[in-house]
């Protein structure tokens, strides 16, 4: 399409834009003060509804006057639910708040919203430069990191399409409208945008293949199926900015000639569904979508199509042929998606993350976003990091920055003085790296190159007290169980690797099962026919390669270095470090394991133990008596006295 | 027709023809059993097709190679053995192995592939692991039998092909995965009595009509 009549589209903006500039001024200039919760799903299930239910009461209660800001996720889980609270009149900046209980809310409404002290005690610093507190941004959490996808994120309230047009949201739109299809491809081209749903294909590439194509009817599917494990970077950013996508929708849908668009999102993401519903709505309203888009010939519906949640129609042949209405198989490639997509049309699959990063592109240039990570994979990464860190939570960070600067920098490290063990990136597809690659650059080619992937971004972070063969085993269960069931080496190998160790945790390990387990794997790598299959093994492989001794110990052993699978460890009670007559643990052992010994110290029935740990648990930090050892024979027999003896004592 | 080489020896074959069936038709053997031929989109399934083209890296299924002049082929190097011996030890492994009393006794693809890949047709190293339950007695006219099926999908493929709405379907998930007669109207009896193009396209016994044992 060519570009038409852009003065009109210009004039047609520039009323939105004023309109979006008087609401964000009338709230700025509203009295009283502004507490911003975020509200996505991760801060509802921290609590952030009572939180938000307990600052209305409050402000009611005393009468104060103040605006509650719903906004998305900022990315920082460990300090949800977090409220940022904007009171100029007490002539402090806005102030992070994490970990804010009702009973929190109640309090800071009274002591700093009423009497204007903000309990420095409970903050984690200033949002703004300033003088008095210092600010959040003086944290490696938040100075290291990169916003280009996220930038919005948690700052605006993502049902609210004007906050984020007075954030310059649409206006990469805008400036495409008045450009040709093929002058934006160059640009997404130029900015060397690969894509991030996993496989790093070149964003540019694909819209340009499709943009060729003679066929007309084209679709634009945004990927958010994201069904790893661990991973909800996407959901986040639907949560939390849901007009970013679109936009990146109706650019890449005006760029490729494509004039309906889908966006397929897992059902069970409902509070996703419910927001990026109400976004189109907005967006249609205000001629953002729709027919004539800002009063030119470009046309363009977008829908929700709610997946089932079954992680491989993640895959984008199996998820078309859910759209279709059929089982989520996948099919050979090619033919790619982009020559022969849902219902036989061409369709350019991209990924949120992917089309999140197209407004900011377009908006700044692509020299700008080259400027960003590194040569061969420009931009930002999303990861959620979680598992053995002190901060974890969804971290953008440019390209190319080591994983020794983004776990231990930016994560803050791993707690409880425990060493570093593993990092497992890019979740089942991925791979379980050690120590010495911590200094690897996070980009697509070096993980891939390190047998990890850069995956859609999930990031376990393991400390030493983790087993690798209990991890692959997480991992292979997952992947067993979503495996289509259509070709042969998925289907049926992964049950084996799966059964291989499962057995080895149990240590029932057999002398060929570490060489079947390589064997194994490479074949189903090389043998299955879609993405999952074929990365299913890298967990398997990875460890295998970098943590063999794990293995060894299991399989010759029987022994679990990093003390977790239970059929391989033994709970005692070290008789010269327990207090006599306490008996904290007794009453937390579901089994009713442990008993009194002839001289009042405790004992655990290794024939009743369950290895569940609520010993460990309960014993008093200045007893620390509880030990935990592999093999199970390591831990000394202390025999049970003769029943009325014990009943003698207890009584 | 065009002319390719596979295992040193020219061959031709018709343009758009799979690799595959230009093998086949010029008597070069490769396992296989989710082709049907005529199907455009080949399923792809089984894993077992595979050759190995100059050129590429790794094995490829023939099954979705389209036929082009001077193609390099090779259909017995050890990487390809190696995975077909690997996926038909992986069936093996969950296959109820009692060929006297199956009626593809000695007509069955995996007796055949066994014999050609000389893989014993018990599962080695393999936990063997076989489905409940062993029969789907559901349908008015077929058995199904859970620990014969291969999962190829051709008996769905060509019941889709022919009555445009298939009777039988996959369902289930990863290892559970079985055919199902999920949907059959019990009327359906005279049609599948006339039909029974899936009983004869089984390449093993897994789908046989009730008074069959
Ligand atoms: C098993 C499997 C699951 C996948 N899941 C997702 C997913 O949840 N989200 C996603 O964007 N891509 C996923 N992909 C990758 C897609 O097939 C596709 O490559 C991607 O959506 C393309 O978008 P991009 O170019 O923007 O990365 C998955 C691939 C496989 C093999
Ligand atoms: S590799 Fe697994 S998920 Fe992919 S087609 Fe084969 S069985 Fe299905
Ligand atoms: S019943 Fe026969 S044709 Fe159908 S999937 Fe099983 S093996 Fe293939
Ligand atoms: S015949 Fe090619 S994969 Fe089955």
């Amino acid at each position: 399409m060519n570009p038409v009549n852009n003065t009109s589209s210009d004039q047609i903006f520039s009323a939105i834009q004023e309109e979006a500039a008087k609401r964000r001024k009338a709230n700025e200039e509203a009295p009283g003060c502004k507490i911003h919760i975020g509200m996505a799903t991760c801060g509802i299930a921290s609590g952030a509804l009572e939180t938000k239910a307990a600052f209305e009461d409050a402000l009611s209660q005393r009468g104060i006057e103040a605006r509650i800001h719903t906004v998305g996720c900022i990315g920082h889980c460990y300090a949800e639910p977090y409220v940022i609270i904007d009171h100029p009149e007490s002539g402090f900046p806005p102030i992070f708040y994490p970990d804010v209980t009702a009973g929190k809310a109640k309090m800071l409404t009274k002591l700093f919203l009423e009497e204007g002290d903000p309990r420095l005690e409970h903050i984690l610093g200033a949002t703004e430069e300033n003088e008095m507190i210092p600010s959040v941004m003086e944290f490696p959490r938040f100075n290291l990191e990169k916003r280009v996808v996220m930038e919005k994120c948690g700052r605006i309230d993502p049902e609210d399409i004007y906050e984020y047009i007075a954030e310059g949201g649409y206006t990469a739109l805008v400036n495409c409208l008045r450009r040709t299809p093929a002058e934006i491809i160059e640009e997404i081209q130029n900015s060397g945008l690969r894509g991030r749903g996993g496989a790093g294909f070149s964003t540019g590439r694909k819209w340009e293949l499709a943009r060729q194509t003679q066929q007309k009817d084209k679709f634009v599917i945004c990927n958010a199926d994201e069904g790893d494990p661990g991973a909800y970077m996407d959901r986040t950013l639907l949560e939390s900015n849901p007009h970013q996508i679109i936009e990146g929708m109706i650019i890449c849908a005006y760029a490729t000639g494509a004039r309906q668009a889908l966006v397929y999102v897992r059902a069970e993401y409902p509070l996703a569904v419910k927001i990026v519903h109400t976004a189109i709505e907005q967006a249609k309203s205000l001629g953002l979508l729709g027919k004539g888009i800002l009063g030119t010939a470009f046309d363009l519906e977008i829908e929700i199509f709610e997946g089932s949640g079954a992680f491989v129609c993640g895959e984008e042949t199996a998820l078309i042929r859910s759209i279709e209405g059929y089982r989520g198989m996948p099919r050979h490639r090619p033919p790619y998606p982009v020559e022969k997509g849902l219902w036989e049309k061409p369709t350019i699959i991209n990924n949120v993350k992917t089309l999140a990063s197209v407004p900011p592109i377009i908006e700044n240039g692509a020299a700008w976003y080259r400027e960003i990570g590194t040569e061969n994979s420009p931009g930002t990464a999303i990861f959620s990091v979680v598992g053995n860190v002190t901060h974890p939570g969804l971290v953008e960070i440019p390209m190319g920055v080591s994983l020794r600067t983004l776990i231990f920098d930016i994560c803050g490290g791993i707690p409880n003085k425990k060493a570093f063990k593993a990092v497992q990136i890019g979740g089942p597809s991925g791979g379980c790296l050690p120590e010495k690659f911590l200094d690897t650059p996070i980009d697509f080619d070096s993980l891939t190159a390190a047998g990890a992937m850069m995956g859609s971004g999930g990031m376990v972070v393991m400390d030493e007290d983790n087993c690798l063969v209990d991890v692959s085993r997480y991992f292979l269960d997952f992947t067993q169980k979503e495996s289509c069931g259509k070709c042969t080496f998925c289907r049926i190998g992964s049950y084996h690797l799966l059964d291989t160790l499962e057995r080895l945790t149990k240590g029932e390990g057999r002398e060929t099962d570490l060489d079947q387990l390589q064997q194994l794997s490479e074949d189903i790598k090389n043998g299955s026919l879609c993405g999952l299959g074929k990365t299913a093994p890298n967990p398997v492989l990875t460890s295998l390669r970098y943590f063999k001794e794990d293995y060894i110990a299991h399989a010759e052993e029987k022994r679990c270095p990093g003390l977790t699978c239970r059929a391989l460890i033994a709970f005692y009670i070290d008789l010269d470090k327990c207090a006599r007559g306490c008996d904290a643990c007794v009453g937390v052992c579901p089994t009713e394991a442990i008993f009194t010994t002839s001289n009042r110290k405790k004992g655990v029935d290794q024939s009743l133990c369950v290895k569940c740990g609520e010993c460990v648990v309960a014993c008093p930090p200045e007893y620390d008596a509880v030990e935990k050892v592999s093999p199970p024979g390591l831990a000394p027999i202390i025999e049970r006295p003769p029943e009325p003896l014990a009943k003698k004592i207890v009584s | 027709m065009l002319t390719l080489t596979v295992d040193g020896k020219e061959i031709q074959a018709k343009k758009g023809t799979t690799l595959l069936k230009a093998c086949l038709d010029n008597d070069i053997y490769i396992p296989n059993l989710c082709y049907i031929d005529g199907i455009e989109e080949t399923a792809a399934s089984c894993r077992l097709c595979f050759v190995e083209i100059e050129g590429e890296e790794k094995p490829v299924t023939s099954c979705t190679v389209p036929v082009k002049a001077s193609l390099k082929v090779k259909t017995d190097t050890p990487a390809v053995r190696r995975l077909q011996k690997t996926a038909l030890r992986l069936l093996l492994s969950v296959h109820h192995v009692d060929c006297k009393n199956c009626p593809a006794n000695k007509k069955c693809a995996l007796q055949d592939m066994a014999k050609f890949l000389k893989v014993g047709l018990k599962p080695g190293h393999l936990q063997h692991c076989l489905k409940e339950p062993e029969i789907d007695t559901s349908h008015p006219c077929l058995d199904y039998y859970t620990n014969r099926c291969v999962l190829c999908g051709k008996c769905i493929q060509v019941c889709l092909t022919h009555n445009g709405q298939p009777e039988i379907t996959f369902a289930r998930r990863g290892f559970n995965t079985v055919v199902s007669f999920f949907g059959t109207a019990k009327n359906e009896k005279d049609s599948c009595d006339e039909c029974i193009r899936c009983v004869d396209i089984c390449p093993v016994g897994a789908l046989v009509l009730k008074s069959s044992p």
